[in-house]
């Protein structure tokens, strides 16, 4: 059939199955957007191409499906930037379409012109500049199936303007399956050597990763941790693949982890990592770190073995079958005494919650309790909120905690909630913000409220940039250099102006009733939550520190 | 320690970027690279030195190996494998020492690309070592320039890049 470039990427796009778009329009991509007029695809429109970003990413992240965001050329194509290396770093499948200018004007700096491709090189896992209309529907697919495949990743395909309006011919094709692979003969060896080095091991620990997550894994990684009986903690990315409930998981490990989680590890002779890249965040001193351990590594990136931790058993390729085999093929060892040393440390190290004044683990455990068994999908952003999140939120199930781990990027909670929320209507979208980043993309809100975009903001007011206080106070001799908010700002007055209701509270009385009363409303709402300036997130464990070396606080 | 690898990608724009600013990212130094077609024109073939230990030469090929473009990667051993490169030396030569420096050259194998009646520029073609030891026997001589290309290197008898080829389009981009 006879189609325009722009009409052929409608066409790949529903071939893929995308039902939703986020998105900004502008004068490069307006070819793209006349075909969107009238295609079967509900297109999101942001304040800003980075809550497009986030939100295709937010989307993603939720429903596991590929998320998709449109932004013109230049300007457009510059704000998806830190977007794409938010789900770059998170391993998040995107495909991003930007506008460029027509192929005859490239290279003069006309007018919005830049070379995105150049750009983005570094932050995406592959990006494309069609030159011919043609082969846009090769380019749309295998964009779709590199986002999708292996270890996932945001791919970025560029348009220029007579590009998405030459005339082509569109043959339909259905999807490729995207092939599962892993490497049977040094598999099975591995499988085999791992088993042997699991059953002799006296203190073995599991490490889940964001990749349980990714790799939908989930069941599979409780079903070997129940069968070995032996102790599992999750990085900040790996959180929900076990429920916070289950009796062997011991919380977050890292930097701000649970003392028996990161005691747990720090001991232990034997780790289990599943999907889990050893950011520094998690291992804090490299050097120290693997002192005394054995390493077993499964990841479906070969070049994750042996990148920040030397590895002696690597299992390579899709998680879920991987842990299945092994499963299947491992005997548990005797760590009863182990159980029981690790068991006293959690039993010595549970949080308390105070409820004598309004503070962020007090809120958590609120959250919690009020949306204990109802589909809810928890996003943070990024900063001593997302810490006590990760700390005290209990996230039941793979795919409901959206944060930002690996680029740490202020400003994705509030539009990945959004994106989350589109992609799970079924579910309440919890944000959990700070003062800080709300602000850079609480725009947003406007968003929420012209789709009606029932996501709850709860945002942790400290009047602060919270982390980077915290760390002024602990290594910078307490010199807030620009870390203290000159102006006290109103979340609630400016929810209202953006179309959401908003609540302001300052007592635990007046947040239990302001999230009753927004999870009621079953509409947008924020609630700003008055916090002390001064509360700091502990445990915590300094940078290039070892995991049991934890920061004394005065 | 220095390890040669030869890399078959397709040819396509902005594909030597992609290498090269895989290396530069991850702080991979390269010591030398070299790029151009192959029989086949779908296809370029990028010969790069890389300086490291077998554990950075380990996430190079790693990292290589999940570029979309890059087809094969394979390492080219010193015993297994034939290495050239091409440099070309512009010396002062004019007066006495002309005589002097013809014949060293031709202990080199060095051809005489141009002479002029104060210069003389010579071509060399060898290993590293080699080009390096003829370019520090002309020192004396006063380089007024020189230009060195990378090594490029195929692998001795019957074993090719071919053989490390993936085995669909595009396909082990999965790994």
């Amino acid at each position: 059939m006879q189609l325009t470039g722009a009409e052929a990427v409608v066409k790949c796009l529903v071939e893929e199955g995308v039902d939703t778009v986020f998105g900004y329009p502008g004068g490069q991509i307006m070819p793209l957007y006349d075909a969107l007029y009238d295609a079967p695809l509900r297109h999101i429109l942001t304040v800003h191409e980075q809550g497009a970003v986030h939100a295709a990413d937010g989307y993603a992240r939720a429903s596991g499906r590929v998320g998709v965001c449109i932004a013109t050329s230049g300007p457009g194509a510059t704000n998806l930037v830190t977007g794409l290396a938010a789900a770059y770093l998170d391993s998040v499948p995107l495909v991003a379409i930007t506008g460029q200018v027509p192929t005859g004007m490239l290279g003069r700096d006309s007018f919005q012109e830049v070379d995105i491709t150049g750009i983005t090189m570094s932050v995406t896992k592959h990006n494309f500049l069609v030159r011919d209309a043609a082969r846009i529907p090769e380019v749309m697919r295998l964009a779709f199936r590199i986002a999708r495949s292996g270890r996932p990743g945001p791919v970025l395909v560029d348009l220029p303007r007579d590009v998405q309006q030459g005339k082509m011919t569109f043959y339909p094709e259905e999807p490729a399956p995207v092939r599962r692979e892993t490497d049977e003969t040094r598999t099975e060896d591995a499988v085999r050597r791992a088993a042997a080095a699991i059953t002799a091991a006296r203190r073995p620990v599991m490490v889940l990763g964001g990749g349980v997550i990714r790799g939908q894994a989930s069941r599979e990684a409780a079903l070997l941790a129940e069968k070995l009986g032996l102790p599992v903690v999750s990085t900040l990315m790996g959180l929900g693949a076990l429920p916070s409930t289950h009796p062997q998981w011991l919380g977050l490990t890292g930097m701000h982890g649970h003392v028996a989680a990161n005691r747990t590890v720090h001991e232990a002779d034997l780790v289990i990592a599943v999907g889990s890249r050893f950011s520094d965040r998690v291992t804090g001193d490299p050097k120290r770190y693997p002192a005394g351990k054995t390493f077993i590594h499964l990841d479906i990136d070969r070049s994750e073995v042996g990148k920040n931790v030397a590895s002696h058993i690597a299992l390579i390729g899709e998680l879920k079958p991987l842990l299945a085999r092994l499963a299947a093929q491992t005997a548990p060892g005797d760590i009863a005494s182990w159980n029981a040393a690790v068991a006293t440390w959690r039993e010595e190290n549970k949080p308390e919650y105070t409820a004598e004044s309004l503070n962020a683990p007090w809120i958590m455990r609120e959250i919690s309790r009020r949306a204990a068994g109802q589909p809810v999908v928890f996003a943070t952003d990024v900063g001593q909120h997302q810490m006590w999140a990760a700390q005290h939120l209990s996230v039941d199930t793979p795919g409901t905690w959206l944060t930002s781990g690996g680029l740490g990027c202020m400003g994705f909670g509030l539009p990945a909630a959004l994106g989350a929320q589109v992609a799970a209507p079924g579910h309440r979208a919890v944000l959990v913000a700070g003062d800080g980043g709300f602000k850079m993309t609480g725009m947003e809100l406007y968003t929420l409220a012209a789709y009606n975009l029932p996501v709850i903001a709860v945002v942790l007011d400290n009047r602060c940039l919270g982390m980077v206080r915290q760390w002024q106070q602990l290594f910078y001799r307490e010199r807030y250099s620009s870390s203290l908010v000159p102006r006290e700002m109103d979340f609630a007055a400016f929810a209202e102006v953006c179309g959401v209701p908003g609540w302001r509270v300052a007592t635990p009385a007046e947040f239990t009733a302001a999230f009753s009363a927004a999870w009621e409303s079953g509409g947008p709402a924020v609630i700003a939550a008055d916090i002390a300036t001064k509360d700091i997130v502990t445990p915590m464990i300094a940078p290039g520190a070892a995991l049991n070396e934890f920061v004394h606080v005065k | 320690m220095k390890h040669v690898l030869s890399i078959l990608v397709y040819n396509q724009p902005g594909v030597l970027v992609r290498v090269a600013g895989m290396f530069s990212r991850r702080g991979f130094n390269i010591h030398s690279l070299a790029v151009g077609t192959t029989q086949d024109p779908r296809y370029s073939r990028i010969t790069v030195v890389v300086c490291g230990d077998n554990g950075i030469l380990d996430q190079v090929v790693k990292q290589l190996d999940k570029l979309v473009e890059v087809e094969a990667i394979q390492l080219l051993p010193p015993d297994a494998s034939v290495r050239r490169g091409i440099a070309m030396v512009k010396i002062a030569a004019g007066g006495d020492k002309r005589a002097e420096v013809l014949k060293l050259a031709e202990v080199f194998r060095a051809n005489i690309v141009d002479i002029s009646e104060q210069t003389a520029t010579f071509e060399i073609t060898g290993d590293d070592d080699k080009i390096d030891a003829f370019v520090d026997l002309l020192g004396p001589y006063g380089i007024l320039e020189m230009v060195r290309t990378g090594l490029a290197g195929l692998a001795r008898g019957t074993s090719n890049i071919h053989q490390y080829e993936r085995r669909e389009y595009y396909e082990q981009i999965v790994l």
